[in-house]
């Protein structure tokens, strides 16, 4: 027992100390996510003294050569009661004061974002008080770095969840319900997010980046979205955007200036955005020919179906017109 | 009353007859006999299995996450693997298995040979077993429940989840529900009427108390999840929108009413495992168990303090932090009472000289997973960690060393300490210690690494996921380490199955144990006599017991009625008060569990007519088996041996009916209660106007009119119970006429009423709620008035008396129980509308 017990205890410790990526908890980028790891730190390290202590207390019989009365009060009084009381009563004062970041209030006004969750996609609309923006985005948040941004979390249909580990724990999107989350990026980058709670077939395929930009940049880029799609520059796009229009993709699909339909993710940007279909492939005209000509094999069970009966030069023309649109 | 009526003898005669009544039927033994060792080894072998599938599941699971953008399982296959897993594990698996090594082993602990209520086990294990089948059979149609093992609407309404699968899952849950119930009215009856005379409740086997604290929480703890499991089923059958944001329904009512259990329902796992342990300590240190009193305390307070925790399982639903504040410190509040109980047994191993067999090895490892389980759970009940650990593969390793190691780890510890006592052979040394170190080798290695992968950012339940994410090394290392934990499970089933033809015969206390159990012995009967007990270690410290007992010297030596018997004793003190005749072997529990499986399978499958035939035979079989009870019996006395003479029946408080009644009836008042939970959920949600449906605000003069109904029933059934004690026959067939009648003018009174109010059952949560409280209520009058019916047939055919009264008693109960549900009831909807608008 006491090798196993040896390494069970100095496992995670090991494992804990060099490790991050675009979607860990581990690697915190804002106020909320840093103080939750804090907190989780010296949470490891009672984890591992309180582990420590009850395994050498049940190995220690076994080692020596024969047992006799112990002090029972020590045991149950100290062990039974004091121990769990006296972890409990510094644990919790300091638990309540962590991670109030995502509920604080935030000045007026500062951006705002509406996230609405659906099967299996997110939408985000940008706006501030008193004004009328609708700017809309999809499987991409972005935001200016170092700024709290506000978000409204809601749902068109099933309970979601939304978690950018990065930057701070999870909160439910439920239907008729509006939960209120504020997030900060510490530094520019890119963040992964990925939907929390099991939505249904494709939870597996529901991500999302947090893209943060300096404040100059993200101004131009909001404005930028804003505004209708420009006209193609070239012919061949030009005919991607009338098969847009005459495949009938409006209907679920906006594209700023060009179609208007709500059922799916707006594409006005979609160019420019890192991945495809929720987090299911990267982008490129590539791969989003791909995704429309198989949605329904590389995401079965999503709304988007497959255009498998699209010819080559079709097939082409409409996804360099979609990777155009940046 | 004079002198004994049925003599009984200590001598060969009296064995003779104690084994032919105890004999197990020569034809179909297998599914008639009710006997508690016959349907508990069932029992436990049946749960086992369910172990190994769902356990297989979990295996092809983790082949399928081993590598990244695998394509071994589809989503579709790999959805409905997560969610059999689960609900396998939780519902086919850990709760009816402890409750099937209570059946086993608890009446011989206690002193007395079966449960009181054999049928009603028997009618719960085939309920279970049958329904059980038949749920994991689903997999193999590709119709098995594909929502997570607490399917959260909205999900699973039927808008999102139109197929059977959910159905599947609804009416698994019912076979649990139903045996789980059942254990329940066993378990406390069993405790608290039928231990061994003297054994007081501070001389009860330590794993009495746990599990009395089980059935308790069993009691209170499942109905809530019965009653959200009805509010889906209204809603996804008749549209009835209680989790329907869109129609004054809310999700978050499900998660409520859901966890109010689920919680709960870790510790009903828990807590038998943890009385198992305390049984087995003292075995292996060679002393008695330290802080018995404390354990016994710790115990109760866990199960009072576990239903205040449910909404830790919400922390990230967007609930104001202050009522968060609150579930934290509550949760975390429960390491106190844990910390007594780990401590207690840590200072029994430092206060004896232990000894390191296979079952003391796997307590150990329980003890060491355990307390890591219990870190990992602080770490989640504090609020803002587990905004960050919830959903992921954080929480699955949790959840996983907690039930593994605090259930099952001691539950193969219980596997090798108590098989010989059934089996009458020993379990292999060699082969258990082969399996403990594969098991706890591959459990560490899977599941330790997995709280990294959670903090990586993995949620649960994602059949697939990028390569570029930093899980891959991570994942590969759980796949690989769960075969070896698998392993293990498969070295331990080798000996199982190996030991009945070649291990070492055990002898009658292999392990030199201090409890009761291992002095009776493997036949139906269980002990030769009942000895009064005088210490909890009663095989340690009390000389010459063994000789006592098969001399036939303790109570009880012989069947004085021919008949299968039982010792009923005080609740507190133990002292002798009646002896029980039990029902032997009998078609009436295998009929009607079948029939019940057939008609939840019907309905499932929507083919109608073979739902109506198997309801017939059902209730045919149920009405049967009501019938049976309260049978004639003897006004005499009869020997119960050591010169003291009991009746053998009570018709007063103290009787076993009267004691099983009050139980059922007590989890019906959770059932109401969370019915009554839900119409004022769905207020608070939207408080501004109610009724919120332009439904008319009930009025008062109809409520009072039945209300006054109702009691007037009710106060006749009391009066034809008083009059039945002075055998006035006629006045009291008078007042069960009238009970029946005004009960069925207070249903048309109530139905009238609720009609005209215009309130929609199917318009909004409102009308729902409603109409389900009100119909709830309805029902119970329903079966109230039939009661009077039913008693007063057995009246006129003279099977009730002044002396024969349990059934009319029984009923009063009910009908106690139905005024007081109805007044309260009528009053809410009738009144808080009111008080509110």
């Amino acid at each position: 027992v006491s090798r196993e017990a040896k390494g069970l205890v100095l496992g995670p410790a090991a494992l804990l100390a060099g490790c991050a990526g675009a979607q860990s908890a581990l690697d915190p980028a804002g106020p909320s996510a840093a103080s939750i790891d804090r907190l989780g730190t010296w949470m490891y390290a009672g984890a591992v003294l309180v582990t420590l202590l009850v395994v050498g207390l049940m190995l220690v019989p076994f080692l020596r050569r024969r047992g006799g009365p112990v002090n029972r009060k020590l045991f149950l009084w100290g062990g039974g009661v004091a121990l769990p009381l006296l972890t409990l009563t510094a644990l919790v004062p300091y638990v309540m004061s962590v991670g109030h970041e995502t509920r604080a209030s935030i000045p007026a006004d500062r951006l705002s974002v509406d996230v609405t969750g659906h099967q299996f996609w997110w939408e985000m609309s940008y706006w501030r008080a008193g004004e009328v923006s609708g700017a809309t985005s999809a499987n991409e948040l972005r935001v200016p770095v170092g700024e709290p941004v506000e978000l409204f979390l809601r749902s068109s249909d099933v309970i979601h969840s939304f978690w950018v580990p990065s930057l701070a724990g999870k909160t439910d999107m439920i239907p008729g319900r509006a939960n209120r989350m504020v997030i900060r990026a510490d530094r520019p980058g890119v963040y992964r997010g990925q939907c929390a709670e099991y939505c249904g077939r494709q939870h597996a395929h529901m991500a999302f980046d947090v893209i943060a930009l300096p404040r100059v940049e993200f101004d131009a880029w909001l404005a930028r979205l804003a505004q209708p799609t420009r006209e193609p520059p070239a012919p061949e796009l030009s005919k991607g955007r009338d098969l847009f229009v005459g495949l009938g993709c409006g209907s679920c699909h906006t594209v700023r200036g060009v179609t208007e339909g709500r059922l799916g993710p707006d594409l006005t940007q979609v160019g420019a955005r890192r991945m495809i279909g929720a987090g299911t492939l990267s982008g490129g005209i590539g791969n989003i020919a791909g995704w429309i000509a198989s949605a329904q094999h590389l995401k079965p069970g999503n709304a988007m179906p497959s255009f498998d009966q699209l010819e080559g030069s079709q097939l082409r023309a409409l996804a360099s017109y979609l990777e155009s649109l940046k | 009353v004079t002198g004994p009526l049925y003599p009984q003898s200590s001598g060969p005669d009296g064995l003779e007859r104690l084994e032919a009544a105890w004999a197990k039927p020569r034809r179909f033994g297998l599914v008639i006999e009710v006997n508690n060792t016959h349907v508990g080894v069932l029992y436990v072998a049946t749960g086992f299995l369910f172990f190994l599938g769902a356990g297989v599941l979990a295996l092809l699971m983790r082949i399928q996450l081993a590598y990244p953008r695998s394509t071994f399982l589809d989503a579709n296959t790999y959805n409905q693997f997560f969610t059999m897993h689960g609900t396998v594990m939780m519902f086919l698996f850990a709760v009816p298995i402890v409750e099937a090594v209570a059946v086993v082993l608890l009446p011989s602990m206690l002193g007395t040979r079966d449960m009181p209520f054999p049928r009603l086990s028997a009618l719960g294990y085939w309920s279970y077993a049958i329904g059980g089948v038949l749920v994991f059979a689903s997999l193999f149609f590709g119709v098995a429940p594909d929502g997570g093992w607490f399917m959260y609407p909205p999900l699973t309404g039927i808008k999102y989840s139109p197929g059977i699968n959910t159905e599947v899952w609804v009416l698994g849950l019912g076979f649990v529900e139903i045996s789980a119930v059942a254990a329940a009215v066993e378990l406390v009856v069993g405790i608290l009427k039928t231990r061994a005379p003297g054994m007081t409740l501070s001389r009860m086997p330590i794993f009495a108390w746990y599990m009395l604290v089980t059935a308790g929480m069993i009691m209170l703890g499942m109905p809530t999840v019965i009653a959200a499991d009805i509010l889906l089923e209204l809603e996804r059958a008749f549209g009835m929108p209680f989790y329907d944001a869109t129609k004054g329904g809310d999700p978050l009512l499900w998660q409520h009413l859901f966890w109010l259990f689920g919680h709960p329902e870790v510790y009903i796992i828990f807590l038998p495992a943890a009385g198992m342990v305390s049984m087995m300590l003292p075995s292996f240190a060679r002393t008695p168990l330290v802080g018995y009193t404390w354990v016994a305390l710790a115990a109760i307070a866990v199960g009072f303090l576990s239903f205040g925790l449910w909404v830790h399982h919400m922390f990230t639903t967007g609930l104001p932090l202050l009522s968060l504040s609150f579930f934290s410190a509550a949760s975390s509040a429960i390491a106190i009472p844990m910390g007594i109980q780990v401590f207690a047994w840590l200072a029994t191993l430092w206060e004896g000289r232990p000894v390191l067999r296979v079952p003391m090895l796997f307590i150990l490892g329980f003890l060491c997973i355990f307390t890591i389980g219990g870190a990992t759970g602080l770490m989640v009940a504090a609020v803002p960690y587990d905004w960050q650990v919830h959903d992921t593969h954080f929480v699955v390793a949790h959840l996983h060393y907690v039930l593994i190691g605090g259930m099952v780890f001691p539950l193969f510890a219980a596997l090798y300490y108590w098989m010989p006592m059934v089996t009458g052979r020993m379990l292999s040394e060699q082969l258990g210690r082969r399996a403990f170190w594969l098991m706890f080798i591959g459990f560490n290695a899977a599941f330790l690494p997995m709280h990294l992968t959670g903090l990586r950012g993995m949620p649960r339940r994602v059949y697939t996921y990028s390569a570029d994410l930093g899980w891959n090394t991570l994942n590969l290392i759980t796949s690989v380490f769960s075969f070896v934990f698998a392993a293990g499970v498969l070295v331990a089933l080798v000996d199982f199955v190996r030991h009945r033809r070649s291990g070492r015969p055990a002898g009658s206390n292999p392990w030199d144990a201090p409890s009761l159990e291992w002095l009776s012995g493997l036949s139906g009967h269980g002990f030769r006599s009942i000895v009064p007990i005088t210490s909890i270690y009663p095989l340690w410290e009390q000389q010459g017991l063994k000789d006592e007992e098969i001399a036939g010297r303790g109570f009880l030596p012989d069947a004085p009625t021919r008949e299968r018997e039982a010792l009923i004793t005080g609740p507190i003190t133990s002292e002798p008060e009646q002896i029980l005749r039990l029902p032997g072997p009998g078609w009436t529990a295998f009929v009607a569990a079948v029939a019940t499986a057939v008609v939840f399978t019907a309905m499932t499958l929507k083919l109608t007519a073979v739902g109506v035939v198997a309801a017939l035979v059902a209730a045919a079989a149920y009405l049967y088996w009501l019938w049976s009870m309260d049978r004639a019996l003897p006004r005499g006395l009869a020997d119960a041996g050591r010169g003291v003479a009991l009746p053998l029946y009570s018709n007063g408080s103290g009787s076993v009916g009267r004691w099983g009644i009050v139980v059922l009836l007590i989890s019906d008042a959770a059932v109401v209660a969370s019915f009554i939970f839900a119409y004022l959920f769905l207020w608070t949600v939207r408080p501004a106007v109610w009724p919120p449906d332009g439904s008319k605000l009930p009025g008062f003069l109809e409520p009072a009119l039945c209300a006054a109904a109702l009691i007037g029933a009710y106060v006749l059934f009391e009066a034809a119970d008083r009059l039945n004690q002075g055998n006035r026959r006629l006045a009291v067939a008078l007042c069960l006429i009238a009970t029946a009648i005004l009960a069925s003018g207070a249903l048309t009174i109530g139905w009238r009423w609720l009609d005209g109010l215009g309130t929609d059952p199917r318009g909004h949560g409102y009308g729902a709620a409603v109409w389900t409280l009100l119909g709830y209520v309805a029902l119970h009058v329903a079966v109230g008035a039939a009661m009077a019916l039913w008693c007063l047939a057995r009246l006129g055919l003279g099977m009730i008396d002044s002396w024969r009264c349990m059934t009319l008693r029984v009923c009063l109960v009910w009908w106690r129980f139905t005024v007081v549900a109805a007044l309260l009831t009528g009053l809410l909807v009738a009144g808080f509308p009111h008080v509110v608008s």
